[in-house]
């Protein structure tokens, strides 16, 4: 019985919580490029870099504070930084849509030309950001790390394997919960939350009952800019902030997107999940659970690892590819085919 | 995008030609004020830039396909290089060979049974429990003999070998292998992502590029991963031998350049000579395939894909046949730069080089248009290069008033480099913006 409640430790700490967390960090960012494709009818390929600007913004101001004294221990600083990297990346995606979208728009261009437009807007925030910042790796947590840590949670349970909460996903979960919460009762219940749904279920009958578009599009950008900041502060204080890892999060982000259904912000959510759950539990290697589950000589010899983490790509695609094949439009059904 | 009418007006022609000639008097200037070996090391890789979009180009711009995964096809071109010439290592293939077989037939063996059970079999849960009672069993069976293999070979010399090794063969005929296995998985992933829609096969391309990478990246037995293939064999001449050749010397001294300096130009030079016979023929061929009735085809499905399939033609298999084209075109381009390199670096394959700026090339010179493909390839290959040494000098012009140990001013020094990804964003948004037919616009 130790043996298997054992393991059940060992499972939660190793995928269940890192599972959790990742998946609240790429279902908001997926919730950003749903919003955009819903609305603007088009994939954002700068969503990946509009995150990293923005972290980068929350970034430096964090140092600012840090080097000022201002804390809010235990908590990360970079949680009083947030809001100002939210307000940075606001600007940036609204001039992106004045001086870059708007004209295709206008000119009702195939959804296609939205993308190359995007990757140009792309190369511009990528090149933004590593001319301020730099290419490298940074570390910007500071404040308490952990909520539980390993060797406490043994001392109480006394078990073998404890379980170790870093305060970066307890606050990322929080977070994402609370972020979640908000956009759909602003989604559902206010008046601009229901000309964006108006506008996304059909655009010409919205125009007819005299939703300005141009209001709609600057909401968007607006609720999409701040979830591509909090998806990316939260996942640079659990992991670190590296702008080329930002670009690679494009993968999984689009993959949980599209999973879930491109367009249904309840699909992005339940997609974030399945990709991190799946890339989590494939490059998990299962030998100590084993050893701990199966009674005492059948434990195994090799790591037990479908797959190893270099691969961990492969996961958010394999599950694309088969969503495609099976069901194009997604497990929850969105606009796409 | 107008369908009928072959020839452009004649200073449509002339533009072309005068942007042309602008282009190789740039390359002269460098040549002029930098230096000669510099102007034709940017020479040929814009060469295999220019056969790289001219790839893109029969994608993108005979049949509105978008492919954001360039980057994978060019790693493939490039991985045949050692595949086909690296010296094969017979040690390796003694202690791991059979086991590698081994599981790839218990691979393949899987995969078919699979296709097959999937094809005969109703849908249903009965169909769903034998597939999986053929892939889990054969995963584990495959990974039983693979593992202890790859172990094996990568333990043979890991300093100097630790992989399987080539076939050792010339490495020009990694030019047409890279093409044609470029081909094949373009194949594949367009059976998957093709006839969606287009952001789809965008995502799926993109995924599937960088897992290319990461095989080639992790897969040691295969292509020595990070650690590298390097010195492999080349189709030109050796600087040293040249250099040691009395003949050689003679004709250095009628030059009146020095064996040293002027061997390292005619080594550059029988590159760009082999070069530019590909993408010569590979032009040529474009030019036939456009202006055919297969070509008319592709644009009409390209401009109306419901009038087209109305006209009864296949539009999935058309575009299948077009991004297989094309990709090959991409492969062989990544197997000539392998080749120029003399080494494979999986680690050096970054999208934003080998995927985003051949997507710029295309759309400055003129999507559709195989001439302005080419006249973008040089173009955007030229700036990447000579961005670097611009934006450094306007650096030091702007930051000149501020004091040599200022800290911005060493800041925006160090970062003028990254001015490059910038500057590609913004001419890629101004032209599409402003000209998006580009350069030399499809007649």
């Amino acid at each position: 019985m130790d043996g298997i409640l054992n393991a059940l430790i060992l499972l939660s700490n190793f995928v269940i919580v890192p599972g959790i967390a990742y998946g609240s960090q790429l279902a908001i960012g997926a919730l950003g490029v749903t919003l955009v494709y819903g609305i603007l009818r088009f994939s954002n390929f700068a969503h990946g870099d509009t995150m990293a600007f923005g972290t980068m913004a929350t970034v430096l101001l964090t140092w600012a504070l840090q080097s000022w004294g201002v804390s809010i221990s235990p908590f990360p600083t970079a949680l009083l930084a947030l809001p100002f990297g939210i307000i940075c990346t606001i600007l940036v995606c609204l001039a992106a849509d004045r001086w870059v979208y708007r004209f295709y728009r206008r000119e009702k261009a195939a959804p296609v030309v939205f993308l190359i437009a995007s990757i140009g807007v792309m190369f511009v925030l990528n090149g933004l950001v590593r001319f301020i910042i730099g290419p490298d790796d940074q570390r910007f947590a500071d404040g308490e790390r952990f909520i539980m840590k390993a060797r406490e949670f043994k001392r109480l349970t006394h078990f073998n394997e404890g379980i170790t909460i870093k305060t970066s996903q307890g606050l990322t979960v929080v977070t994402a919960a609370i972020v979640v919460i908000a956009l759909f009762w602003f989604l559902k219940r206010s008046r601009a939350g229901k000309s964006m749904r108006a506008f996304s279920d059909n655009e010409d009958l919205a125009l007819l009952s005299g939703i300005n578009p141009e209001r709609v599009v600057m909401i968007t950008w607006i609720i999409a800019a701040a979830l591509a900041t909090i998806a990316g502060v939260l996942y640079g204080l659990d992991k670190s902030f590296k702008p080329f890892t930002y670009f690679q999060l494009l993968l999984p982000i689009f993959a949980s997107a599209i999973v879930g259904g491109l367009g249904n912000p309840l699909g992005a959510i339940a997609g974030g999940f399945m990709i991190a759950f799946s890339e989590v539990t494939v490059t998990y290697a299962y030998k100590k659970f084993l050893a701990y589950a199966l009674p005492g000589d059948w434990a195994p010899q090799g790591l037990v690892q479908l797959l190893s983490t270099d691969y961990k790509f492969a996961v958010s695609f394999v599950i694309l590819v088969l969503v495609l094949l099976l069901r194009p439009t997604g497990i929850f059904g969105g606009k796409a085919v | 995008m107008i369908l009928t009418g072959h020839r452009g007006p004649i200073d449509g022609n002339l533009r072309a030609i005068a942007m042309f000639l602008g282009m190789f008097l740039a390359l002269a200037a460098v040549g002029l004020m930098q230096s000669w070996s510099l102007a034709l090391a940017i020479l040929n890789l814009c060469l295999i830039s220019a056969v790289m979009s001219l790839g893109v180009n029969i994608q993108w711009g005979y049949a509105g396909l978008f492919n954001v995964g360039i980057m994978g096809f060019a790693a493939l071109g490039g991985v045949t290089g050692v595949l086909i010439s690296a010296a094969p290592v017979t040690a390796a293939w003694q202690a791991g060979g059979s086991g590698i077989v081994i599981a790839l037939a218990i691979s393949l063996v899987v995969i078919l049974g699979a296709v097959l059970v999937s094809k005969r079999m109703a849908a249903g849960l009965r169909r769903k429990l034998v597939l999986s009672l053929i892939i889990v069993p054969g995963y584990f069976l495959a990974r039983h003999y693979f593992d202890p293999a790859i172990e094996a070979i990568e333990a043979v010399e890991p300093a100097k070998t630790g992989y399987l090794g080539g076939l050792g063969l010339p490495i020009l005929f990694s030019w047409i292998a890279g093409g044609l296995l470029a081909a094949a998985v373009a194949w594949v992933i367009g059976k998957i992502a093709l006839g969606l829609r287009s952001d789809y096969l965008a995502i799926a391309t993109l995924g599937i590029s960088e897992i290319i990478i990461a095989i080639l990246k992790n897969e040691d037995w295969l292509t020595r991963g990070v650690k590298n293939v390097s010195g492999l064999p080349r189709p030109v001449p050796y600087e040293v031998d040249l250099q040691q050749a009395l003949w050689f010397q003679d004709w250095a001294a009628r030059m009146g350049a020095s064996p040293v300096e002027f061997s390292s130009i005619f080594v550059k030079l029988n590159y760009a000579g082999l070069f530019a016979t590909v993408l010569l023929v590979l032009l040529w061929l474009s030019q036939r395939a456009l202006n055919s009735p297969w070509g008319r085809m592709m644009r009409a499905i390209r401009d109306n894909e419901l009038a087209a399939s109305a006209m009864g033609k296949n539009v999935t298999g058309r575009h299948l046949q077009v991004f297989v084209l094309g990709s090959a075109v991409v492969g062989i381009a990544g197997a000539m730069l392998t080749t120029l390199d003399g080494q494979f670096t999986p680690a050096s394959y970054q999208p934003l080089r080998f995927t985003f700026v051949i997507w710029v090339m295309v759309i400055v010179g003129g999507s559709g248009n195989n001439w302005g493909a080419v006249l973008g390839g040089f173009v955007i290959w030229f700036f990447w290069i000579e961005a670097e040494p611009i934006g450094l000098w306007l650096m030091d012009l702007f930051t000149a008033g501020l004091a040599e140990d200022s800290g911005l001013r060493r800041h925006l020094l160090n970062s003028a480099a990254h001015m490059r990804l910038m500057t590609m964003g913004l001419i890629l948004l101004l032209v599409l913006r402003f000209s998006p037919r580009g350069l030399i616009p499809e007649k």
